[in-house]
């Protein structure tokens, strides 16, 4: 594999509170190769957001990195100033968030908007940034670009919104696009269309892209590798796949299993029992173990690191080749 | 099902049932502007009914009027056309009486939002007991209401807990409870899953159809989710802009979709199983509600319209070729739509 575009190493989140300090991400670690679609999934709360706000430097207040690092291409980038990280941000990290109208401004036409984001980024003057914007209009699948350049978000739909984020993501060709529930807030239909531009556009211009949504779907038909998410750690890392149809941590293969198929009716739909833990309730050891049906003692008292399975790697001691006793009763 | 009870009257029934907004503009801003009033149809014509015992799913995209039927369904909104029955008889007549209007219930999507946050557990699922006066006193209703949790899966010690001491799943088992307190025989589930992640929403799902194995409950269930509503439904109904364009046997209606409607809309769902294939996506957008396209509302979307799709409505009637569904096209009317070729194959 080529050196990672984006290393996540060890990375610790947290929010200090008048009750002590929250800890919403505990060593999360991760890779992402240039070219690269890498899915986040997990349950609400699971720090796949968190994740992805942490990468751009967008971690609400009081939230901080306490410990970690994050890397893009060779260079630290979660200990930069304000400043340096602004120039980071929207030159070689785009982002895409889940609703448009927060993220365009409404009284600048998208126009305005993307050549403003590309003159502040790339060294074009403003008549090269106008003609662009239009191209990029156009590369998203808005009819009529050239006139709709000169249009407010108000006057756009959902769906059009959405691409409109999408070529503001994408103008000033960053390396890395953090795309965080891109399509939630889109009717099923529109979601199909904005997902194979994403995955057209990315792929056109050798973009990463970490992906983060709940919907295995999506996830299954776009991303190359899947990282699932579990009370603020990576519980499994590996080719979506293999995740997908032989997940190896228990609860990744749980998640998988409780997705209702369209493809036929199932009489019972497996479930997990419980709920995940909230983050003043972590238990100790692996924090999976009260819903895990095949816990055993040192799952109890001591936390797994993303040991090699089958195919892919999970944080669960049934797959640590030190102590394959303990796995002869799965 | 028995001779006997195929016959029985339905539990629900909406016969050609309407519900108009109107969302005009202010009267002064009308005169300046020279506008007239503008109306939205949220519920356009809708005709179904859910035999006993049975589930019913409308299923369709944001602004299609699902909720609104919901809505009508349990007499929230009075219909603005048509009517909404409840055992034959008119539903505001039937809600008039305590001992009908406890029969019917709703469980509503977001659980944070339809808790009272400074009741106790016990108070919120006990408030119909009070309500419909079928059970008095402070140990009686406290024993009612444990009893009730433990039947959705929680602890009767829950009764004297906040609502915002638990988590989504398991305030949904709290609305759900509240719901069956009055014992109720018609249930409608507006989203009842879609605030929830996925591994909660199989429990809630599992609770809910052994609910219904074990009280003979009716469902009419509400919801975006296609591969949900294969797992509940006994029949399904699908609407678009106000209207139902296809229903069917759930079994049909997934394994043979008729409207190119809800052909495109199981095309563009991404399926686990569909990993690295390119779909087709559906092209343009649901368009406005308040002002729909003419004839058929699917018709600027549609790959088979044609000069008539565009001026004629078409009726909800038996397709050709799958008499058990329900389909408003012209194109299976006219069986352009190569259903025959794609049967044969």
């Amino acid at each position: 594999m080529a050196a990672p575009l984006l290393e996540v190493r060890d990375l610790v989140v947290e929010f200090p509170g008048r009750r002590g300090t929250l800890r919403a991400l505990d060593k999360v670690s991760l890779d992402i190769a240039p070219g690269e679609v890498l899915g986040m999934v997990g349950e609400s709360g699971a720090g796949k957001s968190m994740t992805g706000a942490a990468i751009i430097g967008l971690l609400e207040p009081p939230g901080r990195i306490a410990g970690g690092s994050i890397s893009l291409g060779g260079q630290r980038i979660d200990n930069l100033s304000r400043r340096q990280m602004q120039r980071i941000r929207g030159k070689r990290i785009g982002a895409i968030f889940q609703d448009p109208l927060t993220t365009l401004n409404p009284l600048y036409t998208v126009g305005d908007q993307l050549a403003e984001t590309m003159r502040t980024h790339l060294d074009i003057d403003a008549a090269e940034a106008r003609r662009r914007a239009v191209g990029w209009l156009e590369a998203v699948g808005i009819p009529a670009a050239a006139d709709r350049v000169t249009a407010y978000p108000h006057q756009f739909s959902g769906g059009m919104r959405q691409r409109v984020v999408i070529a503001l993501a994408l103008c000033a060709e960053p390396e890395l696009v953090v795309a965080d529930e891109p399509t939630t807030a889109l009717d099923v239909s529109v979601q199909a269309q904005v997902i194979a531009l994403l995955r057209r556009l990315t792929r056109e211009k050798g973009t990463s892209v970490m992906l983060i949504t709940h919907d295995m779907g999506v996830i299954a038909e776009t991303a190359d590798r899947v990282a699932v998410m579990y009370a603020g750690r990576v519980a499994e890392i590996g080719p979506v796949k293999s995740v997908v149809k032989a997940a190896a941590h228990p609860y990744s293969a749980g998640l998988m299993a409780s997705i209702p198929p369209l493809s036929h009716r199932v009489d019972r739909l497996p479930q997990i029992d419980g709920a995940m833990p909230r983050l003043n309730a972590i238990p100790q050891g692996c924090a999976y173990n009260p819903r895990c049906p095949h816990v055993f003692d040192r799952c109890r008292v001591e936390r797994p690191e993303l040991l090699p399975a089958v195919e892919t790697r999970a944080a669960c001691w049934l797959f640590d080749s030190h102590a394959p006793r303990e796995r002869a009763h799965v | 099902m028995s001779e006997a009870k195929a016959l029985e009257a339905p539990i629900f029934e909406a016969r050609d049932l309407s519900r108009h907004f109107d969302v005009s503009k202010p009267a002064l801003q009308r005169l300046l502007s020279r506008e007239g009033r503008r109306t939205l149809r949220a519920v356009d014509g809708v005709s179904f009914a859910i035999p006993r015992g049975t589930t019913f799913s409308l299923v369709g995209e944001s602004g299609c009027g699902k909720s609104t039927v919901a809505r009508l369904a349990v007499g929230l909104y009075p219909p603005s056309g048509g009517a909404a029955l409840f055992e034959g008889q008119d539903l505001a007549e039937a809600r008039k009486s305590v001992a009908q209007r406890r029969r019917m219930g709703m469980i509503f999507q977001d659980p944070y939002a339809s808790l009272n946050p400074r009741w106790r557990v016990s108070d919120i699922v006990a408030e119909p007991l009070r309500a419909f006066g079928i059970a008095e006193g402070a140990a009686a209703l406290r024993e009612k209401a444990g009893a009730l949790l433990r039947q959705v899966g929680l602890s009767p010690a829950d009764g004297g807990r906040y609502p915002h001491e638990f988590s989504g799943g398991q305030r949904q088992r709290i609305s759900i409870a509240r719901a069956l307190s009055s014992n109720p025989d018609f249930l409608v589930c507006d989203e009842p899953t879609s605030a929830l992640d996925v591994s909660v929403q199989a429990q809630i799902l599992n609770l809910m159809k052994g609910l219904q194995r074990d009280l003979g409950l009716t469902y009419l269930f509400i919801s975006h989710n296609l591969a949900v509503v294969r797992q509940v439904s006994d029949r399904v109904g699908v609407m678009y802009l106000g209207r139902i364009v296809e229903a069917a046997p759930a079994e049909t209606l997934f394994t043979t979709p008729r409207h190119p409607y809800t052909r495109a809309l199981m095309e563009a769902i991404p399926d686990l199983d569909m990993a690295g294939r390119e779909r087709q996506p559906v092209a343009g957008e649901v368009p406005s509600p308040i002002d729909p396209p003419s004839g058929c509302t699917f018709n600027p979307r549609c790959p088979l319209a044609n000069g008539r799709c565009r001026a004629e409505r078409p009726a909800l009637i038996p397709a050709r070729g799958t008499p058990q569904t329900l389909v408003a096209c012209h194109a299976v009317e006219e069986g352009r739509d190569g259903f025959e070729g794609r049967a044969a194959a």
